[in-house]
């Protein structure tokens, strides 16, 4: 059996990839797949566990069967709606500005 | 027998008249005016004469006579009340103020008639009436103090009158200020009777003289005499003495009735008022005494060789009540508080009358004050002549005028009394000869020799010593901005009209008669003040071991002389009155007789002499020792350094931080997303990293 370690090892490089990307990239599109990547890492702490719980429950601790998979559905819920919300703004960016460089949309700035 | 004789009307009276001539009086004629204001101050003295008789001795009704209105203030077990209370002494006080404050209210009629502000005059003079007669009435020493504020507020109000003038409205200010000083001695004093007594009531079981007499007498320098003395330099700062004394003369910047009413008979003897009320806890401090008495007699005997060189008539008036009220000092010091009384009341008749008088002979002439430019005026006013002669003779001590009873009582006292003896007696002796002088000099420059106006080229001197009075002609002629002003086309010297005439002639009869309430029982009369004032004054000092002596002491300056000293009686009386023909003479010999002799004597004499013109020079002094360094420590220290400095720094550098704060903060957003997401991450790894540590040291 896979130790739990090795799982939250993998999700961590998951996610620093996912930070990097997010911060050093400049394309909106692959910004967008880093932050799937983040979130993705996080879902597969979660399964891990929600595994790992199930099989070494201590004795007279109550646990809620399959709580860490349903909250993994959650964020898959809330990621697809995060990507079609998105993916609809960087069309609406595209359009306005014909590029997907973050550094040319700047108006945040005051 | 229980009376009701609604005491508070008598002071109420005039603040109605204050209030009305105040607030409606512009758009009144100068007839209606005056008319409220005379009504209503005729009330007050009705009234204050009816409830006199009421209670009079005799009458039945046990004295003090206290009337409770309500509580005022009262937190914890301490309490001030709204009460008023009628004695002997409060008798006198309230008919002394309600009864001149009444002439001369008659006397403004005819004075101000020409003055701009007619109205806002008459009615500071009934604001005035009212806080005076609440200051003699309160039956506790924090409504006295209400009343002695209010009188420096009325004070304040009429001596800058004239406000369009510089120095009229400086000093105002000069008054005010000076006052605040002996103020906080005062309130020193309530505040250490507050924290031994519990109370500031005067009579009563439990007020401050029943509390007080069952303590013993204070021979060291206990709080019982340091209260004595903070009272004292509470009284030194509205009755003018030394050191305090240096508003007087220039409050004569007000009109002239003002310095009659105010400045002569009333507000300034609120301080011998005081002490007196307060005999009970002087007489149990032979320090604080002794104190009071050097002070009265430096006060006199100083401000008498001032009255000399001054060329001003009002100046010299002003001097001369400095001095008259040193002697009631004195006279307080020695104990011999109903001499005090005695010779505030003479004073208020003789000294007002020669305010008055003064203010006529201004009329006269047209505006002009300086004595040198007068002359020869006997014939052209006569009535304001024998009226100020009669005034000048009370005033000197010659009997037998008013001045001749209360001024030998006084001298008669001091010198029995173990707090004055043959030095201050001597002292006090001398001063009476130098007023008799320098009032008989006011007299013959005045009305003898020749009429000068306006062809006496006054030297540089004059300028520097009257240097306000001096301004004052220089300034603009507008009615509004110009003290005493009545150069207005009458044209040449004209008696004043019988408005101002007719006080001046009851006051003249005052000033003749008025003493013969109090001849001493050597001359064989029955001093009858002395015997009304007892009850209040009931106990003389009793100072521990001395008791005896001191018995004697204040039974012989009671006047009660036994046969063997009768004659030394005599002998103090007579010493008096020489002195005062003694300086009679030589102001005939010098004003009359020989004119040049003056001018000859100052020539040797220069150095004092120009010490003396400019009043030893106590104002500069002042001016070096305290105004400037206060100046310089406010401007420096205080605007310069803790104002500038500190608090605008504080305030000014809070706004320069959070400003250079956000300006750095504000390079943070650039705009670009990128970095936000860093600021985030490394945010999110900073809670990481200190949940980490967290776990790691638990």
């Amino acid at each position: 059996m896979v130790p739990l370690s090795w799982y939250l090892i993998l999700s961590g490089i998951l996610f620093s990839l996912g930070v990097l990307g997010f911060l050093l990239k400049r394309n909106i599109i692959t910004i967008f797949m880093s932050i799937e990547l983040m979130l993705n890492a996080v879902n597969l702490t979660f399964v891990a566990f929600a595994n790992y719980w199930n099989t070494h429950v201590a004795p007279g601790q109550q646990i809620i069967p399959l709580s860490g998979q349903i909250f993994v559905f959650f964020v898959m819920v809330v990621a697809a709606a995060e990507a079609a919300v998105g993916l609809a703004i960087i069309i609406a960016v595209f359009r306005t500005r014909e590029t997907l460089n973050v550094d040319r949309v700047n108006l945040l700035k005051l | 027998m229980t009376k009701n004789l609604h005491l508070w009307v008598i002071p109420v009276l005039p603040l109605i008249g204050a209030a009305i001539n105040g607030l409606l009086g512009r758009r009144f004629k100068n007839t209606m005016v005056s008319a409220i204001a005379l009504l209503f101050t005729a009330a007050s003295f009705a009234w204050a004469v009816w409830a006199v008789w009421s209670v009079w001795p005799g009458s039945g009704v046990a004295l003090p006579y206290i009337e409770m209105l309500g509580p005022w203030i009262s937190a914890g077990t301490f309490s001030a009340p709204f009460g008023f209370q009628l004695d002997q002494l409060s008798m006198i006080m309230v008919l002394v103020v309600t009864g001149v404050g009444f002439l001369i209210h008659i006397y403004s009629v005819g004075y101000m008639a020409h003055e701009g502000g007619y109205y806002r005059f008459f009615s500071y003079l009934n604001l005035f009436m009212f806080f005076m007669l609440t200051l003699v009435l309160a039956n506790n020493y924090l409504l006295m103090f209400v009343g002695w504020e209010g009188v420096g507020l009325a004070s304040y109000l009429l001596i800058g009158f004239f406000f369009l003038k510089d120095s009229a409205a400086d000093a105002g200010k000069k008054a005010f200020i000076v006052n605040r000083i002996g103020d906080f001695a005062f309130l020193i004093g309530m505040f250490l009777l507050i924290q031994h007594l519990g109370t500031l009531t005067f009579a009563g079981d439990t007020g401050v003289f029943a509390q007080i007499s069952k303590y013993s007498t204070d021979t060291g320098w206990g709080w019982i005499t340091i209260t004595a003395l903070c009272l004292m330099f509470g009284a030194t700062g509205k009755s003018a003495q030394v050191p305090l004394y240096v508003w007087l003369p220039d409050a004569m910047e007000g009109p002239t009735p003002v310095s009659a009413l105010i400045h002569a008979a009333t507000m300034v003897t609120a301080g011998i008022y005081m002490i007196a009320r307060s005999h009970a806890i002087f007489n149990l401090a032979p320090h604080a005494l002794e104190i009071v008495a050097i002070i009265g007699c430096i006060t006199a005997i100083f401000a008498a060789t001032m009255g000399l060189t001054q060329t001003d008539i009002k100046r010299v008036l002003a001097y001369s009540t400095v001095s008259q009220l040193g002697y009631m000092f004195l006279a307080c010091g020695v104990a011999a508080y109903s001499a005090g009384i005695f010779h505030l009341m003479t004073h208020s008749f003789f000294k007002a009358l020669l305010f008055l008088g003064a203010g006529s002979v201004i009329h006269a002439v047209g505006g002009e004050q300086d004595m040198r430019r007068m002359g020869g005026l006997r014939k052209l006013i006569p009535v304001t002549f024998w009226v100020v002669t009669i005034a000048t003779i009370a005033i000197a001590g010659i009997p037998p005028f008013a001045g001749f009873f209360s001024k030998d009582e006084i001298l008669g006292a001091v010198f029995h009394s173990p707090y004055g003896g043959p030095v201050i007696w001597g002292i006090g002796v001398l001063t009476a000869g130098l007023t008799s002088f320098y009032m008989f000099r006011l007299w013959f420059m005045t009305f003898f020799g020749e009429l000068k106006l306006g062809s006496v080229d006054l030297g540089e001197e004059a300028h520097a010593a009257n240097a306000p009075a001096q301004a004052a002609h220089g300034s603009a002629s507008h009615s509004h901005g110009h003290a005493d002003d009545h150069s207005h086309g009458h044209g040449g010297v004209h008696e004043s009209p019988w408005v101002m005439l007719a006080p001046l002639v009851i006051l003249a009869v005052l000033s003749f008669v008025g003493g013969w309430v109090g001849v001493p029982q050597f001359m064989r009369g029955h001093n009858e003040i002395e015997h009304f004032l007892a009850p209040v004054m009931q106990s003389g000092p009793s100072v521990a071991g001395e008791a005896v002596s001191d018995k004697d002491a204040t039974t012989s300056h009671a006047g009660e002389a036994t046969p063997e000293n009768t004659g030394e009686e005599w002998l103090l009386a007579g010493t008096s009155v020489a002195a005062a023909l003694i300086g009679l003479f030589f102001a005939y010999l010098f004003y009359y007789k020989s004119p040049e002799l003056p001018e000859r004597i100052t020539s040797k004499m220069h150095g004092i002499y120009m010490m003396v013109l400019h009043k030893y020079y106590v104002d500069e002094g002042y001016g070096a020792i305290f105004v400037k360094p206060l100046l310089a420590l406010s401007t420096v220290v205080l605007w310069r350094g803790v104002d500038q400095g500190v608090i605008d720094g504080l305030v000014n550098g809070a706004g320069t931080a959070s400003r250079g704060v956000g300006n750095e903060l504000r390079q943070m957003q650039s705009g670009n997303i990128r970095s936000y997401a860093a600021w985030v991450a490394i945010g999110g790894a900073a809670i990481v990293a200190y949940m980490i540590w967290l776990g790691v040291t638990r």
